[in-house]
């Protein structure tokens, strides 16, 4: 990495490190903190609401046990799709790019249908404070899922059309930081509230 | 900057960090004036018991705006002017490491700012002060946009703070000159390092905070609604989780403008640098641990109380060994006393009596008395208008011979400082005794019986002598710029990287990077041939630049209006701002920043 990581930034860094990448990695801080005070929010109102559907009655685990494992998967798929780009293989990082992004496309797919599901069942986001905090929660989750999705369009087009040369590599590494940061941001999330209710 | 183009436009799309800085400052000067009047406002209600200048809700806008501006619009950008003029200055660095993002984050600031003050034109300025404590805040009692302004206006400024940081902590780790160890940068470099690693993990707080209350307010969630389950003591934890960080997002540039500054007229380095250096990163340390002073009259029970009143009166030692520092560099020292030294001597003084009176209401019992009294408001002034905003204007005098090649004009600075002074005093102090009188926060008027009358008058007088202070300044810095005395690129004869190039600087700063030995480089004859031999001679081919850029305004312009779309209510009219923003990403991802012209 560090070659082309030359290659990518002709300028000399205190560090030695990529400016982007230092960048990028401040940036993931910044949004621990954001996912944290959600995250948060959620454990104080645990057990709070005075009027149901509470938690048990509608979360579903082995249900999205199932989106969880194909989040997961997609890491793997992110992980190829970078050694594709970095051994210069167009066809090797198009098709692994291109499953990110069905992976992706199906974990967004799974809570679009949780969500219509809950509501039919009664749980909403002004309901009760446990509709709220769910809510509000999972969808930055899955606004960011979206947001990456888009990314990994924008990349894999690139890739298509030859432009993500090995020299490149920095651009998907980076796609990738984010890829996975919300995918660990997803473990906890499914930990504290699906596993531990 | 003389080769270089000098329109309205290049102003707009400049991506160079040095035309930002001004542009930070001059605004946040903009701001200073109307946040003044507010306050202005404020006093002449409070000039005599139970007067009737402005009605009630006018004064609950009035203070709400005023602290909104002043730390939001003011402070903060008044002390990102300075990262951005001086930090790639100190460290030897071209730029900062992403010039169209600073753009952006001027832009949005820009716009944050101009959001969160059109509420004066729709009369619904904010009125739930700068706390917004909920559940005051929700829907069923403040039914009008008032709030909206605020929560929207306040996240627009917390997006810019964020980009912000993530600048400069990036451009400091990565950007420093061959030599420029860490333990070798400048102390105004160090403490934006702090300030900024405490704006990218705050400002995320008060985003979440802001949101849930967004939600409460748009979309009926109920996170502060006590009815359906939820607890507006929540908003306290969260707002003040951000909220006391804040506090040294703001001091803590100033503590760097200083120990910058008291050197250089003590011609003496500073007395313990790695001490100073760890004070400064226990207090951004520590002021993570200490939000819940702020809540001592919500009943947390006296476990939680003591640790907090434990961890207050422990935060205040980093800040006491700063002070002995600065007073020990002085110590034995040739003083010379320009503004910029007498702005500093003033910070030591009047932000030590703010930090004593912290100290008193740090103890549980004795906060429970002054819980929203005046005296809080003269604790806090003291800290921020004396402590904070003099050490931004020591800044200011010390380092406007760098950016516009002219002195500030000496005799006026004096003027300008002993008004300021006696002015701050003369308005905050008497708050003190007032607040010890019961005097409440917040309130629009007060009885004669409570026999305040004498302390609020003399406020008010200290107000307007502090008002006319202001105004000397701002005619000082325009006189200054105009027809200000030349100076070299040394003026002070101070011992830092940025004082090695020519004043005003080249737009590309260093014509070659130097390389640092030493901590006080030019104050060591040798080490400053060797740096000035490379910094002051004029480049036979000039270092390429990134090139200016319209992406950050138009996507700064996104930002606001994905906002204020959110105001609608509807949940698809923000989604049209949002594919906006989409789009300009796009264009700015695809822009090359170093394309040649016609290439």
């Amino acid at each position: 990495m560090s070659d082309t990581a030359v290659a990518e930034d002709h300028h000399y860094t205190a560090t030695g490190l990529p400016t982007w990448k230092v960048g990028f990695w401040t940036f993931l801080g910044s949004e621990c903190l954001f996912f944290a005070s959600l995250i948060s929010t959620y454990m104080v109102y645990k057990g709070a609401s005075t009027t149901g559907p509470f938690p048990a009655d509608v979360l579903n685990i082995p249900l999205t046990s199932v989106s969880t494992f194909v989040l997961l998967m997609s890491s793997l798929a992110m992980v190829l799709a970078l050694d594709g780009v970095r051994r210069g293989d167009k066809r090797l990082a198009s098709f692994w790019l291109a499953m990110v992004i069905v992976l992706g496309g199906t974990f967004l797919g799974f809570q679009v249908y949780e969500f219509t599901h809950f509501v039919h069942e009664g749980l909403t986001i002004s309901g009760n404070v446990f509709g709220s905090s769910f809510f509000v929660l999972t969808g930055f989750h899955g606004a960011h899922v979206t947001v990456g999705v888009i990314w990994m369009t924008v990349l894999f087009i690139m890739s298509l059309r030859g432009k993500l040369t090995p020299a490149e590599a920095l651009k998907v590494e980076i796609a990738g930081l984010y890829w996975h940061f919300v995918d660990i941001v997803w473990i906890v999330i499914f930990t504290l509230i699906y596993l531990l209710q | 900057m003389s080769a270089h183009n000098n329109g309205i436009w290049s102003w707009i799309t400049t991506v160079d960090h040095k035309r930002i800085g001004v542009m930070y400052f001059v605004t946040a000067l903009v701001f200073f004036v109307i946040a003044g009047v507010e306050a202005l406002v404020i006093r002449i209600q409070l000039w005599r018991p139970e007067n009737d200048f402005i009605s009630a809700e006018t004064y609950s806008q009035m203070f709400t705006m005023h602290g909104t501006t002043m730390i939001f619009l003011v402070a903060m950008p008044m002390a990102v002017a300075f990262f951005n003029f001086i930090v790639p200055l100190q460290i030897g660095a071209r730029d900062v490491a992403f010039p169209r993002l600073n753009a952006l984050s001027y832009w949005t600031f820009l716009f944050g700012g101009i959001f969160l003050n059109s509420s004066f034109l729709f009369g619904a300025a904010p009125n739930t002060s700068w706390v917004a404590y909920a559940n005051l805040t929700s829907s069923q009692f403040s039914p009008g946009h008032n709030v909206d302004f605020w929560l929207l206006g306040l996240s627009i400024l917390g997006i810019s703070s964020i980009m912000g940081g993530v600048n400069f902590i990036t451009t400091i780790i990565n950007l420093r000159a061959p030599g420029m160890k860490l333990m070798r940068m400048p102390l105004f470099t160090w403490m934006t390092l702090v300030t900024s690693f405490i704006l990218v993990t705050a400002l995320p707080v008060l985003a979440v905070a802001l949101i849930l209350l967004a939600f409460d307010r748009f979309f009926g969630a109920n996170f502060y609604q006590p009815m359906a389950g939820g607890d507006p003591i929540l908003w306290q934890h969260l707002f003040w989780i951000f909220g006391h960080p804040e506090v040294y997002i703001l001091i803590l540039p100033s503590f760097g403008v200083i120990s910058d500054v008291i050197p250089t007229f003590s011609r003496k380095p500073l007395f313990g640098y790695p001490i100073v250096v760890y004070a400064g990163i226990m207090i951004g340390f520590l002021g993570w641990g200490v939000w819940s002073h702020h809540m001592f009259t919500t009943g947390l029970g006296p476990i939680a109380d003591a640790f907090f009143v434990a961890s207050t009166m422990i935060i205040a030692i980093p800040t006491g060994v700063k002070i002995c520092n600065w007073i020990a560099t002085m110590w034995g020292g040739q003083i010379r006393f320009t503004t910029a030294m007498l702005y500093c001597i003033g910070l030591l003084a009047i932000f030590t009596l703010g930090g004593l009176s912290g100290i008193m209401h740090a103890s549980a019992p004795i906060d429970l008395q002054q819980h929203d009294t005046h005296f809080v408001v003269a604790h806090f002034h003291y800290v921020v208008a004396g402590g904070v905003m003099m050490g931004l204007f020591a800044g200011l005098y010390y380092w406007f011979p760098k950016v516009t090649g002219r002195f500030m004009d000496e005799r006026l600075g004096k003027i300008n400082f002993w008004t300021y002074f006696v002015g701050f005093n003369l308005t905050f102090f008497p708050m003190h005794i007032s607040g010890i009188y019961g005097m409440p926060r917040r309130t629009w008027t007060y009885a004669a019986e409570l026999n305040i009358a004498l302390p609020n008058m003399l406020s008010t007088i200290g107000a307007f002598i502090f008002a006319l202070s202001a105004l000397i300044l701002v005619y000082t810095i325009i006189k200054s710029a105009i027809s200000g005395e030349p100076a070299g690129p040394n003026p002070w004869n101070a011992a830092t990287l940025e004082w090695s190039i020519p004043s005003p600087p080249p737009h590309y700063n260093f014509a070659e990077i130097p390389t640092v030995r030493s901590r006080e480089p030019l104050w060591r004859e040798e080490e400053r041939r060797e740096i000035e031999a490379v910094t002051l001679k004029v480049p036979d081919v000039e270092p390429v630049m990134p090139n200016s850029s319209y992406m950050p305004i138009l996507l700064a312009f996104g930002v606001a209006l994905t906002w204020g779309l959110v105001m609608t209510g509807k949940w698809w009219a923000p989604v049209i701002g949002l594919s906006y923003v989409g789009v300009c990403i796009l264009m700015w991802a695809f822009e090359d920043p170093f394309a040649r012209k016609g290439a």
